[in-house]
């Protein structure tokens, strides 16, 4: 490596260099926490039933099968768009109503497919989850996913 | 081994390798799942056991980290650990932790973020041991003498551990539970673990090849500087469809494009020691490892991580099987193999032994690399053909999951590769039979017995 490159100067550039990383990466960082919450999922009121939603989701590790913003496991279907593929985005008891009917017919038993487990969840729970999942959708995600398929 | 407090390591990388067998395990495990659904589908959910996977792949890299900062920092400060005894207490929380929670995961209780579903006790666990641990080594290296290799492991094992705030940080806001999660992911394995498998591999290098020290310690800082100039900003390629500002699509792509650049730096960092160096060190397995990880870890990592990093592809490619070849052959290449060199350098002192089993280690590093290898075509031709069926002709998840069963009948051969090569590892780091399998000719003196 070239002579004026010394060993201390490399460590100077190093420290200083990621030092201004940070910085600037914290800032973009505080003005997106801004835009998340003004602008990208204002669209829908982040209720208790959402939050109740977004905590069902989490108990029973839904990401680890399948992907939400297309972040997860890649077993199962995207759901960040899953109630705008059912035509419900728009209608929250037929949402509440499909999920159920969804859920509750799991697992298919059907050879040679992928299984989803029967979860037990109440009513106040899965309504939660079912508004969830809608306020996951009315998210902008700058267009993504290019398809309802997912 | 020079200090008896180095001791400590084998602990470490005994308990890492236990780890290892179940996270291969419960991959393989996975795997099969994938082509057979119906297996284990009603008593042992997918969920669970990829959940497994993952958690105790992270432990057990993190294992690692800790077993090879209490083995090399007493070589590069010239003293003793601090305390032996908080080594052994902090690696007993990490095992009660990880046993804990993966009992908790069989029986159904867990977290539901991705990677960090640890139960809140094993989470404030974690956080002790790492306390621990940062104080037991800091105290050491600033009692002892201060090197390049020294600052930049420790600098990054006290960043993963701060950054471990993080995970008990989850808004209700699921975009802001997102961006706030990726400051664990993200910034472990692409910026802070970078600067400790850059130390870790700079120590290996050095012991090696004989280079000398101010050499070894230049490229050093080149490299960490490159990774986190690129990697702090290039987190940015995770947050291009999660809900944040559309600015990141060109602040993560021109910067985790640049993530390639230390990746290709330590691959030639690794092979330019080799070529410079003036040893013929006995260990040949330890320097196979060494050159193999950063070699695919540069594939894996930089090479795969640019496939589908540009946001234009991206958009297309985002959440496919493209993602899962990336992290396989990335957590192989940078971490797994080179964890496994550590091992396999360390191991043998850490026993008061010549170099032994070099020739079925060689045999299990190429079982696994292939495997690895092979794993990752096959997930890149289904990612290839899933991004093509769902996201531009717009065919529904199922249908195209059926279309690839072929992949994931050959992804499922590959993991049995990995898992024997992973088997063969640890039965040659355990178990030290009478002498090579293949005698070694003169000019490469290696004990056999």
């Amino acid at each position: 490596m070239a002579e004026f490159l010394t060993k201390s100067r490399a460590r100077n550039i190093f420290y200083g260099g990621s030092l201004f990383f940070v910085v600037v990466f914290i800032a973009l960082t505080v003005q997106s926490h801004k835009y998340v919450v003004e602008v990208s999922t204002a669209g829908m009121p982040l209720t208790e039933e959402v939050a109740l939603g977004k905590h069902v989701w989490e108990r029973h590790s839904c990401i680890n099968c399948h992907t939400l913003h297309g972040e997860g496991a890649y077993f199962a279907p995207e759901l960040g768009n899953v109630m705008t593929r059912w035509d419900v985005q728009n209608d929250p008891e037929a949402a509440y109503e499909t999920l159920e009917g969804w859920m509750s017919s799991q697992p298919s038993g059907i050879e040679g497919r992928r299984q989803m487990p029967l979860f037990e969840i109440t009513e106040e729970e899965m309504r939660g989850l079912a508004e969830f999942l809608r306020w996951a959708d009315q998210t902008d995600t700058q267009g993504w996913p290019p398809n309802d398929a997912g | 081994m020079k200090y008896q407090s180095q001791k400590v390591a084998m602990a470490y990388f005994v308990c890492a390798m236990a780890l290892f067998g179940i996270q291969v395990l419960g991959g393989l495990l996975a795997g099969w799942i994938y082509v057979s659904p119906n297996f284990l589908s009603e008593l042992l959910p997918f969920n669970i056991i990829r959940m497994i996977h993952t958690n105790a792949l992270i432990v057990w890299l993190l294992l690692g980290f800790f077993g090879a900062a209490y083995f090399l920092v007493p070589e590069e400060s010239e003293r003793e650990i601090y305390s032996v005894k908080l080594a052994y207490i902090q690696l007993a929380i990490l095992m009660i932790g990880t046993l804990g929670a993966v009992g908790s995961y069989l029986v159904g209780i867990h977290g539901g973020r991705e990677f960090l579903e640890q139960p809140l006790w094993v989470k404030f666990g974690i956080l002790v041991a790492a306390l621990i641990f940062l104080f037991n080594i800091s105290m050491t290296v600033l009692a002892g003498k201060k090197t390049a290799i020294t600052n930049v492991l420790l600098m990054g094992l006290w960043l993963l551990s701060l950054l471990w705030i993080f995970a008990f940080i989850n808004p209700d806001n699921l975009s802001l539970d997102k961006m706030y999660w990726w400051f664990v992911v993200h910034l472990w394995v692409e910026a802070t673990w970078e600067l400790v498998m850059a130390a870790i591999l700079a120590f290996l290098l050095l012991k090696l090849t004989g280079v000398d020290r101010e050499v070894v310690e230049k490229w050093l800082y080149v490299i960490v500087a490159t990774a986190l100039f690129s990697g702090i900003l290039g987190t940015g390629h995770h947050f291009y469809w999660i809900g944040l500002p559309g600015y990141w699509q060109w602040v993560g792509s021109i910067f985790s494009t640049f993530e390639v650049i230390p990746f290709f730096l330590m691959m030639s960092f690794a092979f330019v020691m080799v070529w410079k160096g003036r040893k013929n060190h006995p260990n040949k397995a330890a320097l196979l490892w060494s050159l193999g990880s950063s070699t695919v870890a540069f594939f894996g990592a930089g090479v795969w991580g640019f496939l589908h990093t540009l946001h234009g592809v991206n958009f297309y490619s985002h959440g496919t099987q493209i993602t899962a070849a990336h992290g396989h052959l990335s957590f192989y290449g940078a971490y797994v193999a080179l964890n496994l060199a550590m091992f396999t350098y360390a191991m043998p002192m850490l026993r008061n032994r010549e170099p032994y089993n070099q020739v079925l280690n060689m045999v299990s590093f190429w079982l696994m690399t292939g495997g690895m290898a092979f794993m990752t075509f096959v997930l890149t031709f289904a990612g290839t053909i899933q991004t093509h069926m769902q996201r531009v002709v717009g065919d529904y998840y199922m249908d195209v999951q059926d279309a690839l069963s072929i992949f994931y009948l050959m992804r499922f051969g590959a993991g049995v590769a990995v898992v024997a090569g992973a088997i063969l590892f640890i039965y040659s780091m355990l178990v030290v039979r009478k002498r090579e399998v293949i005698t070694p000719g003169s000019a490469n003196p290696v004990a056999g017995e």
